[in-house]
């Protein structure tokens, strides 16, 4: 049975200790604590967070650098303590109920954790160890991961001389080793080639087709775009847009974007093209072509061949694109994604 | 309780331990058999010292020993673990509260300490050679004291370990574990300092002075030494007292 995840008005604020005291040693923070302790300086990273991601979903927080997603991950993974709000995995409240949640949880973690005393299959086996698994179902469970992320040839070397991506794609068979109901991805193509990104996300998609819930992060909009069902926009610590990728992206005015190629490209088209209904930027590109930012999409069509034809251009290649969630993003909060 | 979890996470430490195993037995007897080598042969043979300091060496030997092994092995992973490779970050997220890994944590460092309590004694009769009077009269007790320093080893490896930070490691040494063995009648009896009788008092605050001594109550009783019953009082307080620190300090450093 697939399981969802619920957060509840979660807020966590991270009190960071100041430089001088962090790096002083034991003298410096003994005697500040003896005299006037330097104030702690207060970082909101969430603020009131609630979300839904129903059992059976690939869900994703998409956000910039900073918004909160990785705490998130770590409130709804026992690994961060919110500051108030409650959180739950299936009916399991995640602060009470650690060990049942643990159980149906699987983490791949930001930044790589893997145990660097032990070889990559050994990482695994002894995973699979600790929750339980048979000896022979964990040691068929390693081989068919190493192979499927194709480890296998490395599988008993140590883990330190791995590179960054072959430690982010044994993090993520080490999270699946359990076969967890629900398997949390903080970021997980990030450092991967785009071949081996293609691979990780058909595995996600045939993960979740084994009837489990996905929860990942990204701040990549093609990402989020090729693999949710639903997502949820987060900014300072708050779901600022939620929904399928196609709703939210309906959801913006002037998202449309027309890559035209002319023959024959004259100013006097730019400028017809700009008084076009709907038409919010024209952008002429070398000469032969032009960028249009449109409400619309195909209904433009037609209006921009009868102008290229009456100023004796001809229209040779439209391509248009969807609004995407890069301009969502831009529209909800004033920022680009990529800043 | 989930034991499966436990005895997974203590054969993950066996089998780290045994790959390592050249590296720890060096890292474990050669500062002891070096000083056993110079005080209990060079200085003996020479005349400097009586035979019988042999004998009171050995035990003061063993609890150095121990508590070396045990405080390094729970405290110098713990600290490269949490704020470093994060590795132990896996074994949060196993099915088990966070309380039990420490306590694996402790059962892995006690099992080490013990190992190395039982090869030093061999090794270091070795060193010495003939002359070393040591007899186990009580061997329950025996047994006793030796699971209490174990005990207080590890514990005090997983305090220091979840309360100091990396850059402190040098200092962990240099203020803690040197001062402790120097006044921790290690390399003489606690009668010895009969002489000092405010220093006599203050190192009974040193939980080593009741590992030295109890160890030397056990092993070589023709010595003077504190009564066993008070080193086996003094050693369960800070056991606990240990363990109530380092699980509190581990909980904390476990959550952000
Ligand atoms: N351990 C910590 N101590 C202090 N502040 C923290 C800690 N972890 C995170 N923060 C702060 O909380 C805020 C949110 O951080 P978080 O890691 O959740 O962001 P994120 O969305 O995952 O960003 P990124 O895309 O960079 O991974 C940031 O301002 C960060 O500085
Ligand atoms: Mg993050």
């Amino acid at each position: 049975m697939a399981v969802g995840i619920r957060t509840h008005d979660l807020r966590k604020v991270y009190s960071s200790v100041p430089p001088m005291a962090a790096g002083g040693g034991i003298v410096a923070r003994t005697s500040a604590r003896g005299s006037k302790q330097p104030a702690k300086e207060q970082i909101p990273a969430l603020d009131g967070l609630s979300l839904e991601v129903h059992p059976g979903e690939i869900f994703c927080l998409l956000g910039p650098n900073g918004a909160g997603k990785s705490t998130t991950v770590g409130v709804l993974t026992t690994r961060v303590r919110p500051t108030s709000g409650q959180a739950w995995i299936g009916e399991h409240d995640v602060w009470k109920e650690q060990a049942q949640v643990k159980r149906l949880i699987g983490v791949v973690p930001q930044r790589a954790n893997l145990d660097f005393s032990l070889t990559a299959r050994e990482i695994l086996v002894y995973h699979g160890a600790y929750f339980g698994l048979s000896s022979k179902i964990r040691n068929e469970r390693a081989d068919a991961l190493l192979e499927k992320f194709k480890l296998t040839e490395r599988g008993n070397q140590m883990v330190r001389g791995f590179s960054g991506g072959m430690m982010q794609r044994l993090s993520i068979a080490r999270a699946m080793m359990h076969d967890p109901q629900v398997l949390f991805l903080d970021e997980p193509s990030a450092g991967l080639d785009p071949q081996t990104r293609i691979l990780l996300w058909e595995i996600i998609r045939e993960y979740h087709q084994a009837g489990k819930t996905v929860l990942l992060t990204t701040h990549n909009m093609e990402e989020a775009d090729a693999l949710c069902q639903r997502l949820a926009i987060v900014d300072h610590g708050r779901v600022i847009a939620l929904g399928t990728p196609g709703e939210l992206k309906a959801s913006i005015p002037g998202g449309f974007l027309l890559r035209l190629r002319f023959a024959n490209q004259t100013p006097q088209l730019i400028e017809r093209l700009q008084s076009l209904a709907g038409v919010r930027e024209v952008r002429a590109a070398d000469g032969t072509g032009a960028d249009v930012y449109a409400d619309r999409g195909g209904s433009l069509i037609s209006e921009i061949a009868n102008s290229a034809a009456s100023t004796g251009a001809e229209l040779s290649d439209v391509h248009i694109s969807e609004p995407s969630l890069e301009n969502l993003f831009l529209h909800h909060t004033g920022r680009s994604l990529r800043d | 309780m989930n034991w499966k979890t436990f005895f997974a996470m203590l054969g993950r430490d066996a089998h780290v331990a045994r790959r390592n195993a050249i590296q720890l037995f060096m890292q474990t007897f050669l500062q002891p058999l070096l000083f056993v080598f110079i005080f209990g042969k060079v200085m003996v043979g020479s005349g400097y010292m009586p035979e019988a300091y042999k004998s009171l060496l050995l035990p003061g030997i063993i609890a150095i020993s121990m508590t070396f092994t045990g405080v390094w092995a729970v405290a110098m992973p713990l600290i490269a673990e949490f704020q470093w490779t994060r590795e132990i970050e896996d074994r949060l997220l196993a099915p088990i509260s966070v309380g039990w890994i420490a306590i694996e944590k402790v059962i892995a460092g006690m099992l080490q300490a013990l190992v190395a309590g039982l090869v030093v004694i061999p090794l270091a009769w070795l060193v010495l050679g003939r002359g070393v009077a040591i007899s186990m009269g009580t061997p329950l007790i025996f047994a006793v004291i030796i699971l209490l320093v174990a005990a207080f080893s590890a514990c005090g490896g997983l305090a220091l370990g979840c309360s100091m930070d990396q850059q402190h490691i040098g200092l962990m040494f240099s203020l803690v574990m040197t001062p402790m063995i120097f006044f921790g009648c290690t390399y003489y009896p606690w009668s010895a300092l009969k002489t000092f009788p405010i220093l006599q008092k203050i190192v009974l605050v040193n939980p080593l002075v009741y590992a030295s001594e109890g160890m030397r109550a056990t092993l070589a009783p023709q010595f003077a030494h504190l009564p066993v019953a008070a080193v086996i009082l003094a050693l369960v307080f800070f056991d606990v007292l240990l363990l109530v620190v380092g699980l509190r300090q581990f909980e904390k450093k476990a959550v952000t």
